[in-house]
């Protein structure tokens, strides 16, 4: 990617430096990201920290409100109907929300895009084979897949890294399918094919770093979706089973306390919102950012400003 | 055109015969169906004349040819729950989807294009930040909590609408609401993106030169060549209005498919799952071709290629 150097910018600023400047001049995307590190450290340490305080049976403080110090500041939000407080809970429930969304992300990101190479490169009766297994997953609503899949496997952990998986890669197999067939058409590209290169060298070397940028923006956005996805199963009973939660799993065990102790599922689906709501804004900026004829806009509005 | 028309006809056909033959044997993988409509103690006598009854003792490929025979009939089979044509069942639970998916699109459609649309007047002005980061909430909301927290406000809190069930017109409002705030929030974005860059574009300029009216260059001139990415992804949201429909169904108690489909994955009602499946599918191949079409007819260019 080409770097415009502008008079008076100083060369020798690192790439992190100028990314970072980038992303301070970006007001909702600076907090977006401070939001997902915040998430990101409570789903790190979160456990380990406060696993047996989540856990802790408090009678006295039984569906405690939200906004009183009486409990403690850990009772901030409140408290369930066992008294355990809200946001110890919520801290310690990021760690399976993100590793839920995270893996299935990752393992649908790898084999749909891998798919999507061979379909895009080869383009022949492989390439129409893929395709029409991804059109059949497609067609299949993916609630209603994972369901019938989480009834045949047992929804632990990794059937539901596999379902949320397999109901997405087809998102990638496309965009990539289609991105290599654009790409593998320019003259770079053809330049590298006169001078022999060798079909791996021409996708690794040449058409992967093109595609790149567009999956990683696409798997941002699909981190936001897979969460809401997974917050659906474990909101329906087939998420990952007691004692493990996610965010999900915690709105649902609060629906039956709606109109006696909103907060129980209040917090957690406004933990779910912000979490997809700074992935879909960081997103957005990466996507600015990865454009070189957008990331000027912004380089050169930081200037005038 | 035709050929176009004819080759996507063949594809879908492709991808139904893989639907049909994978919706088989996942529904037949979730258990045993004796299991669940004989009390434990049931005789062995008993589980055999049941089995023989519905045609499960046979082995599973002679299961699968009675299926696929009765299907080229276009007959469905009985529902083992409801003991009634899976047809009827499917034909009576889909105007309630239908009808809660188009009026969901409908809004979402209206509210997103007037919106995004308004918002690209001005690229970093208030209103496009403004709905830039309404849109971008939207899209972010999961909607099993947004329709739980939406009874707790208009129907425990309020006490303007009824928190579940069928009847009347006010019955629709929360459902539809509901759901239409997500395709609402992700079609916005996409209707401001493309209608910044179709309002830079030289026939808007042209336009202008002229002394069009503003609102004719708008939405005349400028949505409508904005229109063609809107319609990709109200498509895709259109096939993931059955995700939607599935949650909103069970918390409204609405007797939609995505109940209907729910109850018969959990009573593993082979036939019936078959049945709602391969229906619902039809129903997403035909969107996806009328998608197709509609591309045409918003794009000369399209048509006469």
């Amino acid at each position: 990617m080409s770097t415009i150097v502008t008079p008076g910018s100083r060369p020798n600023r690192s790439a992190v430096h100028r990314y970072l400047l980038l992303l301070w001049h970006d007001k909702f995307a600076t907090a977006a990201v401070m939001f997902l590190l915040l998430v990101f450290f409570a789903a790190l340490f979160g456990p380990a920290l406060f696993e047996s305080a989540s856990n802790r049976i408090n009678l006295l403080a039984r569906n405690a409100p939200p906004l009183s110090f009486q409990h403690g500041w850990t009772f901030i939000l409140g408290a369930d109907s066992l008294g355990r407080s809200i946001l110890l809970r919520l801290i310690v429930g990021a760690q399976n929300t993100m590793l839920l969304a995270a893996s299935a992300v990752v393992c649908s990101l790898l084999v749909g895009s891998f798919l999507g190479f061979i379909a895009g490169y080869r383009n022949d009766w492989t390439s129409a084979v893929i395709m029409r297994v991804a059109d059949v997953v497609m067609s299949f609503p993916s609630l209603l897949l994972a369901l019938i899949v989480l009834y045949v496997l047992t929804p632990g952990i990794a059937n539901v890294i596999l379902v949320l998986a397999i109901t997405r890669i087809p998102i990638y197999l496309r965009t990539t399918r289609a991105e290599v067939l654009e790409v593998r058409e320019r003259t770079f590209v053809t330049a590298a094919r006169i001078m022999g290169a060798s079909p791996r060298r021409l996708i690794w070397r040449h058409i992967r770093p093109t595609v790149t940028p567009t999956l990683i923006t696409i798997a941002t956005l699909e981190f936001a979706f897979v969460m809401l996805s997974e917050s659906s199963l474990s909101f329906l009973g087939l998420g990952i089973q007691p004692p493990a939660f996610t965010w999900g799993a915690m709105v649902a065990q609060g629906q039956s306390y709606l109109s006696t102790a909103w907060w129980v599922a209040f917090w957690p689906g406004v933990a779910i919102t912000l979490t997809a709501m700074s992935l879909n804004l960081f997103a957005n900026w990466l996507r600015i950012v990865g454009d070189p004829v957008q990331r000027w806009r912004l380089e050169s509005r930081k200037k005038t400003s | 055109m035709r050929g176009y028309i004819g080759s996507r006809m063949a594809h879908s056909a492709i991808s139904m015969v893989g639907l049909v033959v994978l919706v088989f044997f996942l529904a037949r993988l979730t258990g045993n169906p004796v299991d669940i409509y004989l009390p434990i103690e049931a005789s062995a006598e008993a589980r055999t004349a049941f089995s023989e009854a519905h045609g499960f003792d046979d082995p599973l490929i002679v299961q699968f040819w009675h299926f696929v025979r009765d299907l080229a009939r276009l007959d469905f089979g009985m529902s083992l729950r409801q003991d009634r044509p899976v047809l009827d069942l499917v034909l009576a639970a889909f105007p309630t989807t239908l009808l809660l998916a188009l009026c969901a699109m409908f809004i979402a459609l209206v509210v997103a294009i007037v919106s995004g649309a308004l918002a690209a007047q001005r690229p970093n002005g208030v209103l496009d930040r403004f709905v830039n980061v309404i849109s971008l909430a939207g899209a972010s909301l999961p909607n099993f909590w947004l329709a739980i927290v939406a009874v707790l406000v208009f129907a425990v809190g309020l006490r303007w609408l009824p928190t579940s069930g069928t009847g009347g017109f006010v019955h629709w409002i929360l459902p539809v609401m509901v759901l239409s705030v997500r395709p609402c929030g992700l079609i916005a974005q996409v209707v401001r993106g493309s209608m910044i860059s179709a309002m830079s574009s030289a026939y808007v300029k042209t336009a202008r030169a002229k002394g069009v009216r503003r609102t004719t260059i708008i939405f005349v001139h400028a949505l409508r060549n904005a229109m063609l990415p809107v319609i990709t992804v109200a498509g895709d949201q259109a096939t993931g209005m059955i995700n939607g429909a599935v949650v909103v169904e069970v918390i409204f108690g609405l007797p939609g498919i995505g109940k209907l489909m729910i109850d018969s994955i959990q009573y593993r009602d082979f036939a019936m799952v078959q049945g709602g499946v391969i229906i619902t599918a039809v129903a997403i191949f035909a969107l996806n071709i009328a998608i197709d079409l509609s591309y045409a007819l918003l794009d000369p260019r399209i048509r006469y290629s």
